[in-house]
């Protein structure tokens, strides 16, 4: 009780401070800055079974330098094939960066689809999980995308022909965890910003812990035994907060259109 | 009741943030980093897009010549909590640019400012003034 006061008291000060709180914006939301993010408190105990609302990690779903470092730091070592498939890859981010001009990004280059796991291992942007009897539903703010997982028991499909969000399927682990295992991906995407590859035998898990009302956690494993000598960690415990439901999303599109644009007027001219 | 508290924190957060996401689809290799420039020209395209919005201008260099510019700035997710919109620019606008030129001379660059008609100025990299950052 004596929280709960604390907390209106606090939310009152706010109000006060800041007039034009009543006028805030309902539509084209960018999601969360690091201020924002940290903003959100923990909330009440964690629903069982429930990942319903919209979510966000802030900078820290969206990446950058340091964090593709460390994700460069936790990767498993390439097998041989590895090796001769991260060599083509010219990324604009990452350890293996390279000059403007040079830059083969599939997604922004081309404008390509992201695919899954790089939306959720760099551009982990807002996401609104809705669930159903049988599905999970995972709404991404970038692309616009959506993903199916489905949670009616079926298992995943054999030696299924490969999507750029492959096959997923979920089963609650215990009640505040939830994991997903995917498989049946396009090759022709990259793991992330950086450049890494991955082949069709990659199999990802993701695991979504709720922690409280306001929090989730996300930990991604890759494994992918044709190109990685073994299973590692692209996300490990990465912090989401839920954001209000009347949140409304920007559109983060990357288009083919946009991508060539962007060729011609700058990166033709940089070389 | 719960949902309508966080709302007013969230808010709050967003009134009193200092900063965005800053994401880039490339690093900083081709730029002269460090390096400012400013330059006073006429905005002939204002392109919204991602992975990097950009601005093309046309502004004279020292021997009266103009040059065709084209410059970047982060994605618009990232600049719309700062100020930035599609409706921006309109060609014709006489605007003042600062920005960090490509190393190899090219008439190309990543915005850092840019100064409006009117007067108001877009940051578009680093710590932005408290008052541009209210989404």
């Amino acid at each position: 009780m004596a929280k709960r006061v604390f907390a209106c008291a606090g939310s009152l000060a706010v109000l006060l401070a800041c007039p034009s709180v009543g006028a805030a914006q309902t539509w084209n939301g960018p999601g969360l800055n690091a201020q924002q993010f940290k903003a959100i408190p923990p909330g009440g105990p964690a629903p069982r079974r429930d990942l319903t609302g919209i979510w966000d990690a802030g900078p820290g779903g969206v990446g950058g330098a340091a964090q593709e470092a460390e994700r460069e730091a936790a990767r498993a070592p390439f097998t041989p094939l590895g090796e001769q498939m991260v060599r083509a890859n010219k990324p604009g981010n990452g350890p293996r960066m390279v000059p403007v001009a040079e830059i083969n990004d599939p997604l922004s280059t081309l404008g390509d689809p992201t695919g899954f796991p790089r939306l959720v291992n760099y551009e982990l942007r807002g996401v609104q999980f809705v669930q159903t009897p049988r599905q999970v539903l995972m709404l991404y703010m970038f692309e616009k995308r959506w993903r199916v997982i489905w949670t009616d028991g079926r298992a995943l499909p054999k030696d299924p022909d490969a999507r750029w969000y492959g096959y997923s399927v979920g089963r609650w682990e215990d009640d505040y965890t939830f994991v997903v295992e995917t498989i049946g991906l396009d090759d022709r995407t990259w793991l992330d910003n950086s450049g890494s590859p991955h082949s069709t035998a990659l199999r990802v898990e993701e695991r979504y812990r709720r922690v409280s009302e306001n929090t989730l956690e996300l930990t991604v494993v890759i494994d992918d035994p044709k190109v990685y000598t073994k299973p590692w960690m692209a996300r490990n415990r990465l912090p989401l907060r839920r954001v209000p439901p009347d949140t409304d999303l920007m559109e983060m599109i990357p288009s083919a259109s946009e991508a060539q644009a962007y060729q011609k007027v700058i990166s033709s001219q940089t070389k | 009741m719960k949902e309508t508290l966080l709302g007013v924190v969230l808010v709050a957060a967003g009134v009193l943030a200092v900063s965005a996401p800053a994401v880039a689809h490339h690093g900083a290799a081709t730029f002269a980093t460090g390096q400012e420039i400013t330059l006073k020209g006429t905005v002939t395209e204002w392109i919204w897009a991602n992975p990097h919005c950009f601005l093309k201008f046309d502004a004279k260099d020292d021997s009266g010549t103009v040059r065709q510019w084209a410059a970047e700035t982060q994605n618009p997710v990232a600049i719309a909590s700062r100020g930035w919109a599609r409706s921006s620019f309109k060609a014709g606008d006489e605007v003042t640019v600062k920005l960090e030129p490509v190393k190899n001379g090219a008439p190309v660059g990543r915005i850092l400012s840019v100064v409006l008609p009117n007067g108001q100025t877009l940051v578009a990299a680093g710590p932005q003034p408290a008052a541009a950052a209210a989404p």
